[in-house]
């Protein structure tokens, strides 16, 4: 189905079900109930989860495929986010005409910036990029203030001409009049689920996104890319020029990063420089490495795993925690709230960072290789069981693992 | 992942199964209320959104504390702070119309995107009625948008620009620190007095948008004076090393140095520029001078030695003689130990400031609470008389002026008061040119209704 392998079909489509009934799925704990603080389920958060999944599957398609590590793509974002806030400015509200500029613009942006890095690869590729990236985000913070607004970030005014709103336009974010705020809420028992307009917006665009990722992953220009990351040289000496290539998957990746930085303005209508900074940028870079560079599913598990810590981790404060533990003995409980204290609140850092740490020690593919092992672990239990043709399967070749893993 | 055998049964009792679970939910509440986060129990949830991590971390977390007990304050713990010496009696310890207050705190990171993200996390998953808090002027005109859209009340913590209450204002933000005109009304008799009319000013402005109003503001103010600006040079924010810009000055006849810089920024720069030997120059036979408009305790201490005698303005500080001001100092270094910073007395007394004004509308909806603030004078909060101007939602009061304490006894009194500039000098019309002039509105309340 939809040019994939019935293998590819049926992962597509657990995806698109994660994906759609993500709003369900992350509300795990009735509200009110002490561990409701660890539910996810609200818009602003899931909007994330996609954009931010959205961005490092693009991010994905440059560094998983071609190895070229780059540190300057929060630039992209920026860009697309200005975009999008520029033509609410403009036209109006609708975020059409927005998102498609943002990515145009972005691919503009990523055609100039990739022309010059790419003449480098490596290291001097990280740093020209993060060069760039650099260099956008000053100009947008302070040099360019009259189109970025600085420091303070671009917003709509009331007297901007936006001269495609009409009388009964709504007046924050929308698509053809369903406005991106909006949300339906249903409670069931303790529950309550938000499903939000914007929300299922994003999650529409980002399996489109993911879809299209697969079909380049599933490429002859996909595995020209990955031969590219297995050796370069070796390419060159074949008479193939590799620069095209990778310049296309730059631009690529760059249109991804512009539209994901589109979406963020079309669900909140600001944009700020600091979306363009290298801590943006090299955010990113560990998504993708903590959820498996090089595979589908990875990149946006990363995302979604920094994201809820940024969210859910960061605000739980010493209020929270001698609530959890109050059934304790007083000593006792002021002990176990210091050893924890560490490492949430504003320690959300240090939680990532250790997690980062044992991902990449006992990890190397990712929290992907994590699931990855854990099935192998039932799996060989099953094939054990089932017979003797199972027990001589370390002897035999190993099937190509499966990309999309 | 994927590789695992599906059997044609295994896949059709999941889908039955996911089914029956995705058909379970059959009563559909409408969650029809009158305005955003209504509070239906007997609890009301403030979001506290201070900067954690970052730059601004030390003040974000002295708001923090300001804001626990202002809390415990309302809530009747305590001995009442800032309650006993307010003219407003409304709030009486028990809570607010009957409702005991919690909070939750988000961090900021001073990123408008972040700090966007956590007030939204706040309000969506939390169901807070207000946000308070915040250590930066851009941080504020984000969240006080988002606050806007979203139909609750925003109070602003510590930001100086003139913008987030001047171009940016909006109907559902408050301000109670001050803003960088009044810095310059304050400061330029205070100046006037000590270095005379003939002076020749050389600015070093942060390069991002309070930098720039808070040097619009100066340079206007000292030129009224009849001072001459030689030069204005921004400066990247968070340079670190500031001696390229500050080199130039020696030699460009200017005899005072005006450092429109704010937190690790002015530190570095204060310092280089004594280390430069500036402050022992003699220029156009005058003492050569440093002027630091914005002061915050934290600066103060980071500088040390190098503020001494160096002019700068504050929102309050916890040395002033008022009941109000001895009370909060009182029960909050009873708490913690230590007096409050001026962030910490902003925040303390907004959230003091929003309760009271639930009270008084009789209603926790933004718009009636917004109406309530509106036009509210006040007294026995610190800083005397105090009026939350109704135009553009400005908190009008005393300002300070500052000088680096010469024989310094605790690290908390780097700092000493010189003058109190009265109110009065420091009014202007909210239709002023620095301020979005006429085209600057708060527009329509929202209660997100």
């Amino acid at each position: 189905m939809f040019g994939l392998s019935s293998k590819d079909t049926r992962f597509l489509l657990i995806v698109v079900f994660l994906t759609l009934a993500t709003p369900i799925l992350l509300q795990p704990f009735p509200e009110g109930s002490s561990l409701a603080q660890f539910n996810a389920g609200y818009p602003d958060l899931m909007q994330k989860f996609a954009i931010f999944g959205i961005f490092a599957i693009g991010f994905n398609i440059l560094f998983g495929l071609t190895g070229y590590l780059s540190f300057g793509h929060a630039a992209f974002l920026g860009v697309g986010s200005y975009t999008v806030v520029w033509m609410y400015k403009l036209l109006g509200y609708n975020v059409l005409p927005g998102l498609v500029l943002a990515v145009i613009v972005s691919a503009l942006f990523a055609l100039l910036i990739g022309f010059i890095s790419l003449r480098r690869s490596g290291i001097y590729f990280s740093i020209l990029t993060l060069a760039f990236a650099q260099m956008s985000y000053n100009l947008a913070y302070s040099v360019l203030t009259p189109i970025t607004n600085g420091e303070t970030g671009l917003q709509v005014y009331s007297n901007d001409p936006q001269i495609l709103m009409g009388e009964n336009s709504p007046t924050s974010p929308h698509l053809f009049g369903i406005v991106m705020r909006e949300s339906t809420q249903f409670e069931v028992g303790g529950w309550l689920f938000t499903l939000n307009n914007g929300y299922y917006f994003c999650a529409v665009i980002a399996i489109l996104a993911f879809y299209l990722s697969l079909r380049i992953f599933r490429s002859p220009f996909g595995m020209m890319l990955r031969a590219i990351k297995t050796n370069q040289t070796r390419m060159n000496y074949t008479g193939l020029n590799s620069r095209p290539y990778t310049l296309a998957a730059f631009v690529i990746s760059g249109m991804y990063a512009g539209l994901a930085g589109g979406l963020l303005a079309a669900m909140d209508p600001l944009a700020g420089a600091e979306r363009m900074q290298w801590t943006a940028s090299g955010e990113v870079v560990l998504m993708t490495i903590l959820g498996g560079a090089g595979t589908l599913m990875g990149p946006v598990l990363g995302a979604g795993f920094i994201k809820y810590f940024e969210n859910i981790f960061s605000k739980i404060n010493d209020g929270v925690l001698h609530a959890w533990f109050a059934f304790l003995p007083d000593g006792l409980e002021d002990l176990v709230v210091a050893l924890i204290h560490p490492f949430v609140g504003k320690g959300w850092h240090l939680t990532l960072g250790i997690l980062f740490m044992l991902v990449v020690i006992f990890l190397p593919g990712g929290l992907v290789e994590g699931g990855q092992r854990i099935a192998r672990l039932f799996r060989s239990k099953k094939t054990k069981t089932a017979g003797p043709g199972g027990r001589n399967r370390d002897h035999q070749p190993k099937p190509a693992p499966h990309v999309a893993e | 992942m994927t590789n695992s055998t599906f059997t044609r049964r295994g896949v059709l009792k999941t889908g039955a199964v996911t089914g029956a679970g995705l058909a379970l939910p059959t009563i559909f509440t409408s969650s029809a209320s009158a305005f955003t986060n209504e509070p239906t129990g007997n609890t009301v949830t403030f979001g506290f959104n201070v900067p954690q991590t970052g730059p601004y971390a030390e003040e974000g977390l002295d708001e923090l504390r300001a804001q626990e007990l202002a809390v415990e304050h309302i809530n009747g713990i305590g001995d009442g702070g800032m309650l006993n010496t307010f003219t407003s009696k409304a709030l009486d310890g028990t809570g607010i119309l009957g409702k005991k207050v919690q909070f939750v705190t988000g961090d900021t990171q001073t990123k408008s995107d972040a700090a966007r993200a956590a007030a939204k996390s706040m309000i969506e998953k939390d169901g807070v009625v207000m946000i308070n808090g915040g250590s930066s002027s851009g941080v504020a005109v984000a969240v006080q948008s988002l606050c806007q859209e979203a139909g609750i009340i925003f109070m602003a913590g510590l930001t100086h620009s003139n913008d987030t209450t001047g171009k940016d204002r909006k109907a559902n933000g408050f301000r109670h620190f001050f803003n960088a005109y009044m810095s310059g009304a304050a400061l330029a008799p205070v100046l006037e007095k000590a270095y005379g009319t003939e002076r020749r000013a050389y600015h070093l402005t942060a390069d991002y948008t309070w930098g720039y109003t808070q040097q619009e503001s100066i340079q206007s103010f000292t030129e009224a004076l009849g001072w001459q600006t030689v030069n204005n040079v921004l400066t990247p924010v968070g340079a670190g090393d500031f001696s390229s810009y500050i080199a130039p000055v020696l030699n460009s006849g200017a005899d005072v140095l005006i450092l429109n810089h704010y937190g690790g920024d002015m530190v570095n720069s204060l310092t280089q520029a004594v280390q430069f030997g500036l402050r022992d120059k003699q220029v156009n036979g005058k003492n050569f001078e440093i002027v630091v408009p914005l002061y915050s305790e934290l600066m103060a201490e980071g500088a040390g030695e190098n503020i001494k005698g160096v002019f700068g303005s504050m929102n309050w500080n916890w040395q002033l003689q008022d009941a109000g001001t001895k009370a909060f100092v009182q029960s909050f270094g009873q708490k913690y130990g230590r007096p409050p910073s001026n962030s910490a007395h902003t925040c303390y007394v907004q959230t003091l400031l929003y309760a009271d004004a639930v009270a008084r509308a009789g209603s926790f909806n933004p718009c009636a609470v917004a109406e309530a603030l509106e036009g509210f004078e006040f007294d026995g909060m610190g800083n005397g008389p105090t009026l939350y101007r109704a135009e553009d939602h400005q908190c009008f009061k005393d300002v300070l002026v500052m000088k680096g304490a010469e024989n310094p006894t605790t690290p908390f009194d780097t700092l000493e008061v010189v003058e109190i500039t009265p109110r009065a000098q420091v009014e202007y019309a909210p239709n002023h040119p620095m301020f979005g002039g006429d085209e600057a509105s708060l527009g329509q309340c929202n209660s997100g209704a």
